[in-house]
């Protein structure tokens, strides 16, 4: 039921391949950490003002030492250290069998793939089933791009190549959209993401080539 | 007008910060109200632009800082015991300064000419070939009046705090707030002169064609970002200092007890001083920096989380070892608890890199930073509004109005921007100005425009209750809620000297007794006329209030 809720296919919470799901288990451990500090806190609240005697043996040291050193510090040192590691997994680093160009304008965008091949229709084609870079740069202003349900989003820089990896378990229409305010078209800036079971996919880039 | 007076010009910076307050609280009911329904055709994106650009603008530039420095201004020679602040001429021309800058700004949006590129202005959206008008010289020049106006509030309060403290009060026995106000004021003289920087640049591509931020002519548009958050990072902690200044002063009043932890809560506002400036790449994970260099910035971000909590238990803390009472400031104290700490916590999410390149630039950020803000300051200002107004009018609270209005703004805050953390996970990216019916987010937008509607009613209610307590208020003697700060020793409203002679403090300047010392301070020239009456008084002309011991 909640996670019906939370569907949608610009959802982040929807994921739809391994990268974009590994980001959405992240929020929900997030999640669940963060609602049992804040009972924590507004329980303490709360106590302080209804049973005023049963903390007034803590003592200032405890309540410093406690609850501004102890228990933020492990939790922190825990968090940062495991996204450090899942951010370092989720790099574009090593070999990707395919690296797609994406160039953001006002207010459009388009793919270009490797040789030259493949169609400029605005739609992002890809592979489902095995990792894609996707090497972002604009041609006028600073946009942002983002798929939320095959992973993260990169801002797209005039001047600057940034590279994001995305990956999708199954063949499938996805979208995307311009995360970064980029002026009176910003609104309209969706893009479509189809992902083709590779053989289909190598036939769309040799089709388009002839 | 010419009035060079600490408490008239307070007054003049709070009237008219509260006033951009208003106008950015009816901009933000304009959002919502073309956000509420999907393919809305209330206002088109040119208009939706300037809009979303001037709120965000008028409530950080024109409403937070100088809401602060007005509050700083009017009440910090109180509580230090000095007659005015250092340099009168100066919060003046500060004065004049601000509203100048704030009205060009409010000028142009009437004229339909605001600037539209975010309240951030990136660069190149906002250089000249994306931004031909004259939308953002009206952002670069107004603004950089207003943070000139920020830059000598900051000096002045700097230096007063250093050499206008009373006879007797050493840094070791100043209130806590002096603090935060000390360390606050610091973080201005460092953090806003890159902005200033950067909007000259900024200027300096405009109008004369040089390249700074270019990159087809050898410039960087992440300069500017670098630049802007440089400021910008540590401006969020230059609104929360004052605030969380002012729990520290309200809380210890309501739980009847000083406040826990002194040296500690110290020790952190000066780590939350040097922290904020090593943060600010925070607001930058996605534009390509390599990723060991973010994971330092996310590390800092996640760090800046343990002087806050030193600070929440503390007060915590104090209550929970006090005699706690209720009264409508501590409501409001309840109220920033609940929604800043969520917005700690959310914090703390977003400065995890691989969880901020889903959130960033989403509704997620929007939710996060208005109940950082408005938990961090919002809040607090109603607490503190509702504790020091009858010090300003001389008249106490009458409470019909204050409990109703508390709850509308708690449940529509929360109605509006708790649901915005789910609209931004489910991938509506900020500052669109309309949105398709077919993403799953109409819902969730409807639910948000009706709490920001209730939220609005809220502030009219205290806007109400207190233009109601301005006339029908009870006068009362001094020291209504038995504070036992310098400030209730002035009387109420005070005169312009403050105090007509200077305390002299010999403990802690937050366990005074101002309903004692505040009558000898008045009528002390009476008394260092007759030696006698001073001594059977036991107060000195110079008044040591140490001669009942405790
Ligand atoms: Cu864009």
């Amino acid at each position: 039921m909640l996670l019906a809720g939370c569907s949608g296919e610009l959802s982040a919470l929807d994921p739809a391949g391994p990268r974009a799901a590994s980001l959405a288990t992240l929020w929900w451990i997030m999640l669940g950490g963060a609602a049992l500090l804040f009972a924590l806190v507004m329980v303490l609240f709360g106590i302080a003002y209804l049973r005023p005697g049963w903390l007034s043996r803590i003592t200032p040291m405890q309540w410093i030492v406690g609850g501004g050193l102890v228990l933020p510090i492990p939790i922190l040192v825990l968090l940062t250290g495991a996204a450090l590691v899942l951010g370092e997994q989720l790099l574009p680093k090593g070999d990707a069998p395919l690296r797609i160009e994406g160039q953001a304008r006002q207010w459009a965008w388009s793919f270009g793939y490797p040789g030259g091949a493949g169609p400029y229709d605005g739609t992002l084609h890809m592979p489902a089933g095995e990792p894609v870079d996707i090497a972002v740069t604009s041609a006028d202003v600073i946009h942002s791009f983002w798929v939320p349900r095959l992973g993260g989003k990169i801002d797209a820089i005039p001047g600057h190549v940034n590279v994001i990896r995305l990956e999708a378990d199954e063949p499938g229409i996805y979208w995307g959209q311009c995360a970064e305010y980029c002026g009176q078209g910003h609104d309209g800036m969706q893009f479509r993401v189809e992902a083709h079971a590779p053989e289909d996919f190598a036939a769309l880039m040799a089709g388009a080539a002839q | 007008m010419s009035s060079v007076n600490h408490t008239v010009l307070g007054k003049r910076f709070m009237v008219v910060a509260l006033t951009f307050f208003a106008i950015g609280g009816f901009l933000s009911m304009l959002i919502r109200a073309q956000l509420a329904t999907p393919n809305s055709a209330f206002i088109g994106p040119e208009i939706y632009n300037q809009i979303f650009t001037m709120h965000g603008t008028v409530m950080m530039f024109l409403f937070a800082i100088p809401m602060f420095e007005g509050f700083v201004i009017y009440m910090l020679p109180k509580m230090l015991g000095a007659r005015d602040m250092a340099f009168p001429r100066l919060t003046a021309y500060g004065f004049w300064c601000y509203l100048f800058g704030g009205s060009i700004l409010i000028i142009a949006l009437l004229v339909g000419a605001a600037p539209d590129s975010g309240w951030f202005m990136y660069t190149p959206l906002s250089s000249r070939p994306y931004t031909p008008g004259i939308n953002a010289d009206v952002w670069l020049l107004g603004l950089t009046f207003v943070e000139i106006s920020a830059v000598t509030a900051a000096i002045e309060i700097f230096i007063s705090i250093l050499k206008m403290r009373a006879p007797g009060m050493s840094l070791a026995r100043m209130p806590l707030i002096g603090w935060y106000m000390l360390v606050t004021s610091g973080m201005m003289i460092v953090g806003f002169p890159p902005l200033i920087l950067g909007a000259i640049l900024l200027e300096l591509e405009r109008a004369f064609d040089l390249p700074f931020f270019d990159p087809t002519r050898g410039g960087d548009p992440l300069l500017w970002q670098h630049l802007f958050w440089l400021f910008g990072h540590p401006e969020v902690y230059i609104i929360f200092l004052p605030a969380a200044g002012a729990l520290s002063t309200i809380i210890p009043v309501f739980a009847q007890r000083t406040i826990l932890g002194y040296r500690s809560i110290i020790a952190a506002i000066v780590a939350m001083g040097f922290l904020s400036f090593g943060l600010w790449v925070h607001h930058m994970f996605t534009v390509g920096i390599p990723h060991l260099a973010l994971a330092f910035f996310s590390a800092a971000s996640a760090l800046v989380a343990v002087p806050t909590a030193i600070q929440i238990f503390a007060w915590i803390g104090t209550l929970a070892s006090g005699r706690p009472r209720w009264d409508i400031p501590m409501l409001y104290v309840a109220g920033f608890f609940c929604v800043f700490v969520i917005g700690g916590l959310t914090g703390v999410m977003l400065a995890m890199v691989p969880f901020n390149t889903q959130a960033h630039d989403s509704y997620f950020v929007v939710a996060h930073l208005h109940y950082v803000l408005v938990g961090g300051f919002v809040f607090p200002m109603l607490a503190g509004i509702y504790h020091w107004m009858p010090h300003i009018s001389g008249r106490q609270s009458l409470y019909r109005l204050s409990v109703p209005a508390f709850w509308l703004i708690f449940i529509g805050f929360n109605l509006t921007f708790f649901l915005m953390h789910l609209t931004g996970l489910m991938g509506m990216p900020r500052r669109i100005s309309t949105y398709p019916s077919n993403w799953g987010w109409d819902w969730l937008n409807l639910l948000s425009s009706i709490g920001g509607f209730i939220l609005t009613m809220g502030f009219c209610l205290v806007l109400a209750d207190l233009v109601l307590q301005w006339r029908f208020g009870r006068r009362y003697r001094r020291d209504p809620w038995k504070a036992q700060t310098l400030e209730w020793a002035t009387a109420t409203p005070p005169a312009p000297y403050n105090f007509a002679a200077l305390p002299r403090v010999d403990r802690r300047a937050d366990m005074l007794e101002p309903a004692k010392i505040g009558p000898v301070l008045a009528g002390a020239r009476a008394i260092s006329a007759s030696c006698a009456m001073a001594s059977r008084k036991r107060w000195a002309s110079t008044c040591s209030p140490a001669s009942r011991s405790t």
